[in-house]
């Protein structure tokens, strides 16, 4: 099973023949992905070159998808051209877009993420690093070879710290890990991944990565009551970060007392989620869930 | 970033808000002209800084006439506001206040859209209202798509207990405020108060803007927004550098890659000194971000090095897309340059990407103020001994 993102998914790419799309496709082949083609308006006919398999390069979303069966899209645009390539994906009935751009203005988030509500598309990021399904499918930017799989199913906001959390647990192996982006609006939530591996079968327990900013963390401690049996580690990064400064992401900013990295580490330890204080604190507890689940 | 209130108050004006006249002043002496280019009668003094309460500090004055406000100007000017020097003042026309209202408009993360909020009870803190009177504020969901037309002002102004009366004459100015949010890209626009007049006008008093930084390359007019008086200079020299730097007050130095990484750095840091004579803290977030070349590396490395509070620096890079080999490249690039001038002691954490190379160009380098350590936490332990007092 894993995630959104299994054997099934056949990917293109938006922005292939950009520098970063065709460096990322690269990784992505190598990590056994089947990318099925590139969108690059303009240049439709065209074919980039991997090892040495052709790509096709179509010129819409619609025309990709027809020819080839796609029913994944990695977004590489620059940000000022990311909504009108998400919302070409989401015309075209695509079943999962991932938004990997950053720096997208929130205005363009919104609109694009009102507009995709109620489609048949699942929004992932933008300003995300995507999701690997070990062994499976890679979708975005996760270096495949930190991990392999395994029944660890891990959801964070940051990108680097999924790395650092990955490369922790390597030796216990992942079902799908999803970067779901650090900016105030994101398509998927860390509630929408919570349920996703409630559901999975091949998810045994489920590591949870937060930042400062927002109410996603508490709304997600709320979920986790009601819903998820399976056993959840936390972590949430920026406890020394200062109020009312961005840290970054755009959406890690502490404003008030709302928002704090322990207002969310205390509203999740109360639901039972085995919240570490570092990283590798995280990990290990992750560890010991582990091995208790095998006893 | 955040504006301040004149700046607020120019967007106001530029799309159509009803506003106040007002005019900026540095000095005393521009303070009296700006009364006299008012016409000399009463005018407001309000200090201009970027946090709430200036009121309750004594940052706002009514003078009468134009030696009252040299007065009143010089004694606000360089006042200290909750750690915020006054530097400018903006003197505004005096109104005459029938009813004080709040109104803003801003992004809701929680419901991923966009929320207004309306209150008939304006001018006092609306955190206040929101805790001890919520039935008092209305709070309506603004579609991004929609915005605020003629339906949705008046279901806000409805919402919020307004008459008809009332209604017709605030609707259009609520039109305008979104014009703003969304024609500027703004994440927040709050009047507070916006007020009714004894002749029945409507108009935005006071007003606090947040605009989005992502957006920046749709407005290439934003930079004279900057305030470069009250800015970090560091934060200044790393912005123009195209570095994600924010200045903290600790001593230990700390530079990564990506904002949760480097987010968790500061806290694993914190937590290392805890223990430690002078509680060792981080001093800066800086975040080189993906795929950084030696070049980024080096430039990061070298604002925190000019950082007089600095004794320790702790690099901490994961690559996934960043290679070691170039952290630790830029590493040698900075070390080489700045010579005898380097002299804060360095502990490196490299995993990922490239990483046995990195290692290796660090081992050759042999650089006596760099140390590699293995594991996050145990060079956050040793960057956090080094930065203690001796």
């Amino acid at each position: 099973m894993s995630i959104f993102l299994g054997h099934h998914s056949r990917i293109i790419v938006q922005g292939m023949t950009g520098s970063e799309g065709r460096k990322h496709t690269q990784r992505m082949i190598m990590a056994g992905s089947r990318v099925v083609g590139g969108v690059t308006p303009g240049k439709g006919g065209e074919s980039v070159r991997f090892e040495e398999n052709p790509v096709p390069v179509f010129d819409s979303v619609a025309d990709a998808r027809e020819a080839t069966g796609a029913n994944v899209s990695v977004i590489f645009v620059p940000a000022r051209f990311a909504k009108a390539a998400v919302l070409e994906a989401v015309a075209a009935e695509i079943e999962l877009v991932v938004c990997i751009t950053e720096g997208i203005p929130v205005d363009d988030t919104a609109e694009f993420f009102t507009m995709t509500k109620g489609t048949a598309t699942r929004l992932i990021g933008p300003n995300c690093p995507g999701l690997i399904s070990p062994g499976k499918s890679n979708a975005g930017i996760i270096p495949a070879n930190i991990a392999g799989p395994g029944r660890i199913g891990l959801v964070s906001k940051s990108g680097t710290l999924t790395y650092q959390m990955m490369y922790e647990l390597r030796d216990i192996g992942f079902s799908t890990a999803v970067g779901i982006g650090g900016d105030p609006i994101v398509g998927t939530t860390h509630i929408d991944c919570l349920e996703a591996f409630q559901d999975d079968p091949e998810t045994d327990a489920i590591v949870m990565i937060g930042e400062i900013g927002g109410d996603a963390e508490e709304r997600a401690a709320d979920y986790i009551r009601d819903h998820v049996t399976k056993p959840v580690v936390g972590y949430v990064a920026g406890f020394t970060a200062p109020e009312g400064r961005t840290m970054g992401h755009a959406g890690a900013i502490v404003s008030g007392s709302s928002g704090t990295a322990l207002a969310k580490k205390r509203a999740l330890e109360a639901v039972g989620v085995h919240m570490g204080r570092t990283p590798s604190e995280a990990a290990s507890l992750m560890r010991d869930v582990m091995s208790g689940l095998r006893v | 970033m955040d504006l301040f209130e004149y700046q607020a108050r120019d967007l106001f004006e530029a799309h159509g808000v009803p506003v106040l006249r007002g005019e900026i002043a540095t000095t005393p002496d521009e303070a009296a002209a700006a009364a006299e280019h008012l016409g000399g009668g009463v005018v407001v003094i309000k200090a201009q800084v970027k946090t709430g309460g200036r009121g309750k500090a004594g940052g706002v004055k009514l003078a009468r006439g134009v030696d009252e406000t040299r007065e009143r100007a010089s004694e606000i000017l360089g006042m200290d506001i909750k750690g915020h020097t006054v530097h400018t003042v903006m003197i505004a026309e005096g109104a005459d206040i029938a009813e004080e209202y709040y109104f803003s408009l801003l992004l809701d993360r929680a419901n991923r859209s966009y929320l207004a909020m309306c209150s008939k009870e304006g001018g006092m803190d609306i955190e206040q209202l929101a805790v001890e009177r919520p039935d008092a504020l209305a709070r309506v969901e603004v579609s991004p798509l929609v915005g605020i037309d003629d339906a949705k002002a008046g279901e806000i102004l409805e919402a919020a207990g307004f008459g008809v009366r009332d209604g017709v004459m605030i609707a259009p100015v609520l039109k305008k405020l979104w014009d703003v949010y969304q024609e500027e890209d703004a994440t927040l626009v709050e009047v507070n108060p916006l007020v009714k007049t004894g002749s029945g006008k409507i108009i935005a008093l006071d007003g606090k803007i947040t605009l989005d930084a992502n957006a920046d390359f749709r407005h290439p007019d934003r930079a004279s927004l900057v305030d470069e008086a009250s800015s970090d200079p560091l934060e200044l020299r790393a912005k123009e550098r195209d570095l994600n730097y924010v200045k903290l007050d600790g001593t230990v130095g700390v530079i990564g890659n990506g904002a949760g990484l480097v987010m968790s750095t500061l806290d694993v840091v914190a937590k290392a000194g805890e223990d430690l004579p002078g509680r060792p803290h981080p001093a800066n977030f800086l975040d080189i971000g993906g795929g950084a070349s030696a070049q980024v590396m080096a430039d990061g490395l070298e604002i925190i090095l000019s950082d007089p509070q600095v004794r320790s620096v702790f690099v901490n890079v994961f690559g996934g897309i960043t290679a070691c080999n170039e952290v630790a490249n830029g590493i040698v690039q900075a070390l080489t340059m700045l010579g005898g001038r380097a002299t804060k002691p360095l502990v490196v954490r490299l995993d990922g990407n490239a990483v046995e190379i990195g290692r290796y160009i660090l081992r050759e380098f042999d650089h006596p103020l760099v140390t590699v350590v293995d594991t996050m936490d145990e060079a956050a332990r040793i960057a956090a001994e080094l930065a203690q007092e001796a």
